[in-house]
């Protein structure tokens, strides 16, 4: 996977919004779709590849999501979120049901060797904008607990259940949805995130 | 469980990392609860955050192969306009070449269409057993009609509708596998409310069911993917949905 430029982006008019790019996706307008594509094949495809591991079937998910961005575009509305939220519920709902269907016991057997691994920042893309967003995400992780980021990084980049999460930190269920749920207010706070 | 406990799911169900009974449960409790729902979509935006940090450079093929696959994926509906699967045919047929085409289709996987097999078929219908008999009753029907359209993952689905014998029987042609431990599940739409009508065998493209259950009234029906063994209520999207075509 190559890296992008670093360049700041082309000076121009500014992009259209997402949401506005959806309706005409909505519309069937290809276009608009690459359009969209553009911006969310990026974080799609990380997200994908963060939770799957394997690069061939990332590669295959991350397709299968964008068709259904394509497929079920009529369905999004402003009251579900931002399009990007919308969109990238999508990609981790099909990487974890990937992760989970697939997974009869093998790749679970080495649980203990997860928490080794941080989220794949070492091939992430360098485009302007995604490096400082990784900062921002990585600035407000590190003000999370150590159990906070560890149950939230297991959920969301690794596609765990709070179930698996609490066996392989040794935590009581009850603890993990607490720190999962607390974890997840003060990243919201931290970033800034409204809905 | 308690209240209280539901609540606290609220980082975990933003997270996806309840399982799918409790996730479902989750949901339900979202109906009722709005303060849950926006604090749910509040940390759905803020996990969205956490994917934009990992984004990774997609190759060229990616884009390519996307762009491809789009030419030929049929978008669905709006939510809530039931009856979006488009439809290509809609007539009504004469009972005794129906029931024959759609018999082929039942025991031969044939198309409905491969009119060409309906004499062969006919002898078959004979040898069938009960399940098989009963479905060409509804086929047969002299007031049945049939409506067919493509189904979004690939494939065609049909519908037959007798209000006579009051059943309605569906077939599907090339549709492809569902994922391990999902299942295609067929719903009556009662005007809104999804009623199960059976599940499609997981193993077989090609397939011709009797719907459970009476029409009584229903208006059209639905496919959409469910854990295996299917489910009381749709925890999906439809795959396609069809108004029933009035006789």
């Amino acid at each position: 996977m190559e890296p992008v430029p670093t360049d700041l982006p082309a000076p121009g008019p500014p992009a259209p919004e997402l949401g506005a790019l959806l309706a005409l996706v909505a519309q069937g307008d290809q276009d608009a779709f690459g359009a969209v594509y553009d911006r969310v094949a990026g974080p799609v495809l990380g997200l994908v590849r963060s939770v799957l591991r394997d690069p061939a079937q990332s590669e295959e998910v991350a397709q299968e999501v964008l068709v259904e961005v394509w497929r079920r575009a009529a369905a999004y509305s402003p009251d579900r979120g931002t399009p990007m939220a919308w969109i990238m519920t999508l990609a981790h709902r099909r990487a974890v049901d990937r992760v989970r269907s697939a997974q009869a016991a093998s790749d679970r057997e080495h649980r203990a060797a997860l928490l080794d691994h941080t989220p794949a920042y070492d091939e992430v893309t360098e485009r302007v904008e995604a490096r400082l967003e990784r900062e921002q995400v990585r600035r407000c992780m590190g003000g999370l607990t150590e159990r906070q980021r560890q149950s939230v990084t297991l959920a969301y980049y690794r596609g765990l259940t709070y179930r698996e999460v609490a066996e392989v930190l040794a935590l009581p269920l009850g603890t993990v949805k607490t720190r999962l749920r607390d974890g997840l207010i003060r990243l919201r706070d931290c970033l800034g995130v409204t809905a | 469980m308690s209240v209280e406990d539901v609540h606290t799911l609220s980082g975990a169900y933003a997270l996806d990392a309840l399982p799918a009974p409790e996730r479902e449960e989750f949901e339900r409790h979202l109906e009722r609860c709005e303060a849950c729902a926006r604090e749910v979509r509040e940390l759905s935006e803020t996990a969205a955050r956490l994917a934009g940090a990992v984004a990774l450079a997609p190759p060229t093929a990616l884009r390519d192969r996307v762009m491809g696959r789009i030419g030929t994926v049929r978008q669905d509906p709006p939510p809530g306009a039931f009856g979006g699967l488009r439809r290509r045919t809609r007539r009504m047929l004469p009972g005794l070449a129906l029931a024959a085409a759609l018999a082929a289709a039942a025991l031969g996987g044939t198309t409905v269409w491969q009119w060409q097999s309906a004499r062969d078929a006919q002898r078959e219908v004979q040898q069938a057993q009960e399940h098989a008999a009963l479905l060409a009753q509804v086929l047969a029907a002299p007031d049945a009609v049939v409506s067919s359209g493509a189904l979004p993952g690939g494939g065609t689905g049909t519908v037959v509708v007798s209000a006579g014998t009051n059943r309605a029987a569906f077939m599907t042609s090339g549709m492809p596998a569902p994922p391990d431990g999902m299942v295609y599940q067929l719903w009556f739409d009662d005007h809104g409310a999804m009623r199960p009508a059976g599940l499609l065998d997981p193993a077989a493209p090609d397939e011709a069911v009797l719907m459970d259950g009476a029409l009584d009234g229903a208006d059209g029906m639905g496919i959409t993917l469910e854990p295996a063994g299917g489910s009381p209520q749709p925890t999906s999207d439809p795959l396609a949905v069809m108004e029933f075509p009035s006789a």
